[in-house]
């Protein structure tokens, strides 16, 4: 038994004689390909002349095959059939370096490093930009522009209105969000308003107003930058409630009810040439009085779930007061 | 009796035809023996239906496979165009509907069947020595079995699904310390915005599939070379007898004993 197997089968009858078969089957394959684009008859030539050469190509093959190795039982008697090597079997493809030569040829012990190394430091350069590209986007460039919602006579003195606006109006209708706004009058000579998100400090749901939504009143405006605002009056607003899990809050935002951790988030805003402009949103723990009067208790803007107060704040990034 | 020959004569003819190129091919490559290795090794004598719950979770993950990449075909990731893609695969495109249901279906299929597969290994005790690896390297499968779904289930970008996600994303960002990165990773912003939807199927589509496979393969891998093991009531002995150990040091859960004998 060959334990390596190089000499199984043996040179000498190692497959079928030569033959002219295979061209034939050659060009009729080619017949097909190019009849397929030229015209259907040569597709009819090529597939019979494919047929009959593989036919004959299989005929020859399989007779020499089945032929051999009766010859082979006359001459050497029936051969070993080859065992297929398992990798880790038979001689290695390249010797081994015994420790003696790598002592004395420290070359190769240099190559293995200089390969290990530069590959690393290739992956590296394929890597981290990749990473990077993949991660860093998340963190950066997440301002928006100001939130024009048009003149200030579009939010009635003490009523709520549903604002939807576009965060990024060039982005689409998938920036589109929503915020309840109460115009409070002139506090120091300063309009006031309150200006509420509808993103649940749960979990991210759209709070709905408890209040009667009157949508046949509902006013579409253009104003700068491209917004495209809608304005719809709700009447005797008195709660926000969250329709996915049941988040309860006052009008002024306050948690009253439910598994929010902390208040509703609101936006600061500008008046620019008589429009109510917004700025950013920020989050609120909890605020005190109403209207202009309103102590607000502001925060970084965090996402929902995230405590801003009380002992659970030391789990998320820090929050200084603002 | 010469007719009977004559039948015996092209009876060889097609085998010989049949056998060369599997020759051909074995003699080049040993892929054949790799494969009959892989297909014909030996298993315990009592192994049972339960056995099959593995072979049954990879058939149900290759036809994810196979219906996702079909219907990467037709599907736009697009926050304009994908709610219209899906629809138009559902209603108009021959058979959408049905390769849609396959992988719709299927994926609670592939979850189902993971848990089926667990609850096997752990009530057989099949998780235990040698086998500690291939259990880790399942839960790992099992993890990002569910983040398949879980980034698959806001591709039709319907109400449901942009509120899941919405839910899910900042459920993600509750969690101590590393929460508010992980939901910013994937929301690839401060909002969900129109890189969210394609990013999902991003990593829906190519990221979590690759790591899959790759997972897949080690796990099968394992078995091949640790064996399956035999049922908890199997009276014949696993593997081998026990060498006696040669050091006289007590073994204890720290250095366990010699076991040479389970894994062939």
């Amino acid at each position: 038994m060959n334990p390596v197997g190089v000499n199984a089968g043996g040179e000498s009858s190692h497959g079928p004689p030569p033959s002219l078969w295979p061209v034939g089957f050659a060009v009729g394959i080619v017949c097909i390909l190019v009849g397929l684009i030229v015209s259907w008859p040569a597709v009819a030539v090529g597939a019979a002349l494919t047929v009959i050469f593989g036919f004959l190509w299989i005929r020859d093959v399989s007779r020499g095959h089945a032929s051999l190795p009766q010859a082979e039982t006359e001459a050497q008697g029936p051969p070993e059939p080859a065992p297929a090597l398992p990798a880790h079997k038979g001689a290695p493809a390249m010797p081994e370096t015994t420790p003696a030569e790598a002592a004395t040829f420290p070359r190769s012990k240099f190559l293995e490093g200089a390969t290990l190394g530069l590959g690393a430091a290739i992956g590296a350069v394929v890597t981290v930009p990749a990473v990077g590209f993949a991660l860093v986007p998340a963190f950066v460039d997440q301002g928006q522009p100001d939130i024009d919602l048009g003149p200030i006579d579009n939010f009635p003195q003490g009523e709520w209105v549903i604002t939807h606006f576009h965060l990024r109006p060039a982005e689409g209708d998938v920036t589109r969000r929503v915020a309840y706004i109460r115009y409070n009058g002139l506090s120091d000579n300063k309009p006031s308003f309150t200006i509420i998100s509808n993103r649940c400090a749960h979990l991210g749901c759209p709070v709905q107003p408890g209040g009667l939504i009157q949508p046949d009143k509902t006013k579409d405006q253009k104003t700068s930058g491209g917004q495209e605002i809608s304005i719809t009056p709700v009447v005797g607003l008195s709660s926000f409630t969250c329709p996915c899990h049941g988040g309860s809050y006052d009008s002024e935002g306050n948690r009253t009810a439910g598994p929010p951790v902390r208040g509703l988030d609101r936006w600061t805003y500008d008046i620019k040439n008589g429009n109510l402009v917004l700025v950013t949103n920020y989050s609120v723990s909890t605020v005190e009085g109403t209207g202009a009067n309103a102590v607000i208790n502001k925060y970084r803007l965090t996402g929902p779930g995230q405590h801003v107060d009380g002992p659970e704040q030391i789990f998320y990034p820090w929050q200084p007061p603002t | 009796m010469a007719n009977n020959k004559k039948k015996t004569a092209r009876r060889e003819t097609i085998e010989a035809a049949i056998i060369y190129p599997i020759d051909w091919l074995e003699e080049r490559s040993g892929l054949i023996g790799g494969l009959r290795y892989f297909l014909f090794r030996k298993v315990p004598g009592d192994t049972n239906w339960f056995h099959t719950l593995g072979s049954a979770t990879l058939t149900a993950f290759l036809v994810q496979l196979i219906t996702g990449v079909i219907l990467a075909m037709y599907y736009k990731p697009d926050p304009d165009k994908a709610y219209q893609s899906i629809r138009h695969i559902t209603d108009d495109i021959t058979l959408g509907w049905l390769v849609r249901g396959m992988h719709k279906w299927g994926a609670s299929v592939f979850i189902i069947l993971m848990f089926f597969h667990m609850a096997r290994v752990f009530l057989f005790g099949a998780y235990k020595y040698p086998r500690e690896l291939n259990w880790i390297i399942g839960v790992l499968l099992l993890a990002l079995g569910m983040f398949e779904g879980f980034t698959g289930y806001l591709l039709p970008w319907d109400q449901t699904s942009y509120w899941a996600t919405v839910v899910g994303i900042n459920i993600n960002g509750t969690a101590p310390f590393l929460g508010p990165f992980i939901a910013s990773i994937l929301r690839g912003g401060a909002e969900i915005g129109p890189d969210t939807l394609s990013r999902f199927y991003s990593i829906h589509m190519l990221l979590l599939p690759g790591a899959i496979i790759g997972l897949i393969t080690l796990h099968l891998y394992l078995v091949i070379r640790l064996g399956v093991s035999s049922p908890p009531w199997s009276k014949e002995a696993a593997g081998d007898d026990r060498p006696e150990p040669e050091s006289t040091a007590r073994p204890g859960l720290t250095r366990p004993g010699p076991r040479r004998g389970i894994a062939r």
